[in-house]
């Protein structure tokens, strides 16, 4: 085993393996999840500069951060859903971190996102993804590609009076993956895991729902998601240690094998 | 007839930007009854209660019948100019800049004969009405204008030193968002500023009002988020420089006491959007405000707050956001004397609830967005330091004045 360990050292440093970075920069500007204002508001991202070699403190620059547990490129533990809340091990801190290292199977919607903001994941999509790609394996996360971080921010977020608009999976489908499927999460470029429109689903936002109620994990804002295969890419996502924690931002890491 | 003021033309920048002067006039602790006066644009006068003589300037005592009660109280302004005089030179350096400067003697009907500055439309022998203003160094001072006002008054020099007005100058309104923003942003396009900047947060969010607030004459949206200290920095990088007004709109309106809440989240957003807004908002902007104080007829002129007026008494059923409000009036308080040396007022407009959304379960009478900007359009023409609009704000103000225990406790009722 010791000699595989570093023969994927070996890779990676010799670009046998090549390293995707799945996540978006942590910046102000980047949208959040908005609720209606009468609700509890996840924190956006905000930096203070501490001090930057001068009279705060003359030879170093560091920023205190402030920002929600559901915020950038971030995770989602079974906990952050009532479905989830009595699960054993469901927070970020006490999740095994096995978990954290996971293969990918992505399933390509851009074209149909790009021709419909609404495009709904269903079922019958998924099957004819397996077709093509070979069947989606247990333990596998599901990413759904829709290009959706390409997007200027205002159309990312997709929000118009009837609310977001934004591409992700029905319920059937959420609910199929968990339980024929056995999957080890669900992950989107989109604010959330869920349809933009999610909260009219049955049940509402069913990506949270069945995802968390299994104790599977969720993964959002992610980008980069067309530089990856449909199969074969491994997801590294350990979320921060936060003590309870529902979910964290954090750093996305995709290995790849070097096309020969 | 007083010379319409033309928009100034582009600044030449091999010129030295003029550093802000101001009148050096100390006041005694009496005499800043008339700086109160002045503050809120009322003029008063001592009157003795005893003997019922109305003097200036002020003193200690009743200079006819030596009694101690003279509070300040409303008096009738009108007079007549009795002399006038034009000043050729002078030996304090903010005068000695602005020779030809008039001054004048003004015989009131009530009584008392006043030194003071006169309107350039008003001549000897005339019938005047005598204002008190904070001059640019925040001090009580006394002008005559015309009995009946003239064609572009306003614009006359003397007049403008004392003033705010927005006419030809550079707004901010740091928050679009909001249907005061919006109503703000209207207003000072009608004052005739030259440039209404009016700051959009989270522009991927869409809001009610946007395109109409686009059509505005003179808007120009511009990024910046009252929570986003680099948002901030760099709008006040970009356009500091000619900003000569900021209309502080951003808001943070939510019901609930200090107990009943549950957890610290909303209050720190009411903090983060009110108080240290507010803090960003003068690092970043309020260096340059101070600088250009004299920077010609578009100097930098007035950093504008809006408060609650609960800031000054906390109303329990909105409880956290009165605390709130009243650290953004502490903080007020000390940016105003930040401000002072650069002749840059800081003024506090305070209102009961407004007719918007956050409001919505309050019975009238409420202050409307549109009465809430024509109110800080006139407060700034007048050169205002602290204005109340509408009733439930005269209406606390006045009995805080009275009795602020007895209106703490009618406040929970």
């Amino acid at each position: 085993m010791a000699s595989d360990l570093l023969a994927f050292a070996r890779g990676l440093s010799q670009g046998a393996i090549r390293i995707v970075d799945l996540t978006q920069t942590l910046t102000q500007d980047f949208p959040t999840i908005q609720l209606p204002p009468e609700f509890g508001q996840c924190a956006p991202f905000r930096l203070e500069e501490v001090s930057r070699y001068d009279e705060r403190g003359p030879a170093w620059y560091w920023n205190n951060i402030s920002v929600g547990e559901h915020c950038g490129t971030h995770f989602d533990a079974p906990i952050h859903w009532i479905s989830g809340k009595d699960l054993p091990n469901n927070a970020v801190d006490t999740i095994d971190p096995a978990n954290f290292i996971a293969p990918a199977s992505v399933v390509d919607c851009s074209k149909e996102c790009a021709a419909d903001p609404d495009f709904t994941l269903t079922i019958p999509f998924v099957e004819t993804w397996e077709k093509q790609n070979g069947g989606i394996a247990a333990g596998d996360w599901v990413l759904l590609r829709s290009d959706w971080s390409k997007k200027p921010y205002a159309e990312y977020a997709g929000l118009r009076s009837d609310g977001a608009h934004t591409p992700g999976p029905d319920a059937a489908v959420v609910k199929w993956l968990v339980e024929e499927r056995d999957v080890h999460g669900f992950g989107t470029e989109t604010i959330g895991t869920d349809h933009g429109q999610g909260h009219h689903f049955n049940p509402p936002f069913p990506a949270h729902f069945y995802m968390h109620g299994k104790g599977r994990y969720g993964l959002q804002c992610l980008t980069n998601l067309d530089l990856l295969p449909p199969k074969g890419a491994v997801i590294v996502s350990a979320p921060l240690k936060i003590k309870n924690g529902s979910g964290s931002p954090l750093r996305v890491l995709a290995l790849v094998e070097a096309s020969p | 007839m007083t010379e319409p003021l033309v928009r100034p033309k582009r600044k030449d920048p091999l010129r030295k930007t003029r550093q802000p002067l101001y009148p050096q006039l100390i006041r005694s602790r009496t005499a800043h009854g008339l700086t109160a006066a002045a503050a809120q644009g009322r003029f008063e006068l001592q009157t003795c209660l005893e003997c019922k003589t109305i003097f200036y300037p002020p003193r200690d005592a009743c200079p006819k019948c030596l009694s101690a009660r003279v509070p300040f109280v409303p008096v009738d302004n009108n007079g007549t100019l009795l002399a006038e005089t034009t000043i050729r030179t002078s030996t304090d350096p903010y005068f000695r800049e602005r020779t030809p400067w008039r001054t004048g003697l003004t015989k009131l009907d009530c009584g008392p004969v006043v030194l003071s500055h006169i309107h350039g439309d008003v001549r000897e022998g005339e019938r005047v009405r005598l204002d008190l203003k904070l001059d640019k160094g925040g001090a009580p001072v006394m002008i005559a204008l015309p009995e009946k006002d003239t064609p572009n008054m306003a614009d006359d020099p003397h007049l403008r030193e004392m003033t705010c007005d927005p006419k030809f100058r550079r707004v901010l309104i740091t928050d679009g968002r909001t249907e005061v923003g919006q109503a703000m942003a209207e207003a000072f396009s009608k004052a005739g500023a030259t440039i209404v900047f009016v700051g959009i947060a989270d522009p991927w969010k869409p809001f009610p009002g946007q395109d109409r607030l686009r059509q505005i004459e003179r808007v120009e949206i511009v990024p910046l988020d009252v929570t986003d200290t680099e948002s901030i920095t760099e709008q006040a990088e970009q356009n500091g420089g000619r900003i000569d007004i900021i209309v502080n709109t951003a808001e943070h309106v939510r019901g609930g006491g200090i107990m009943q809440r549950r957890g610290l989240t909303v209050a720190r957003e009411e903090m983060d959007v009110r108080y240290f807004g507010l803090m960003r908002l003068a690092q970043a902007f309020g260096p340059g405000l101070r600088a250009r104080g004299a920077d010609g007829v578009n100097s930098s002129a007035a950093f504008v707050n809006l408060l609650s007026v609960h800031a000054l008494m906390n109303w329990p059923a909105y409880g956290a956001y009165s605390a709130a409000e009243a650290a953004c009036q502490s903080a007020a308080q000390c940016l105003r004397a930040e401000l002072r040396p650069g002749g840059v007022k800081v003024m506090n407009v305070f209102f009961g609830p407004l007719e918007t959304e956050w409001f919505q379960t309050v019975p009238p009478p409420k202050v409307t967005p549109a009465a809430l900007a024509k109110a800080v359009v006139q407060a700034l023409q007048r050169g205002l330091e602290d204005v109340f609009v509408g009733d439930i704000a005269e209406d606390i103000r006045a009995r805080l004045a009275v009795n602020p225990k007895a209106l703490e406790r009618e406040l929970t009722e």
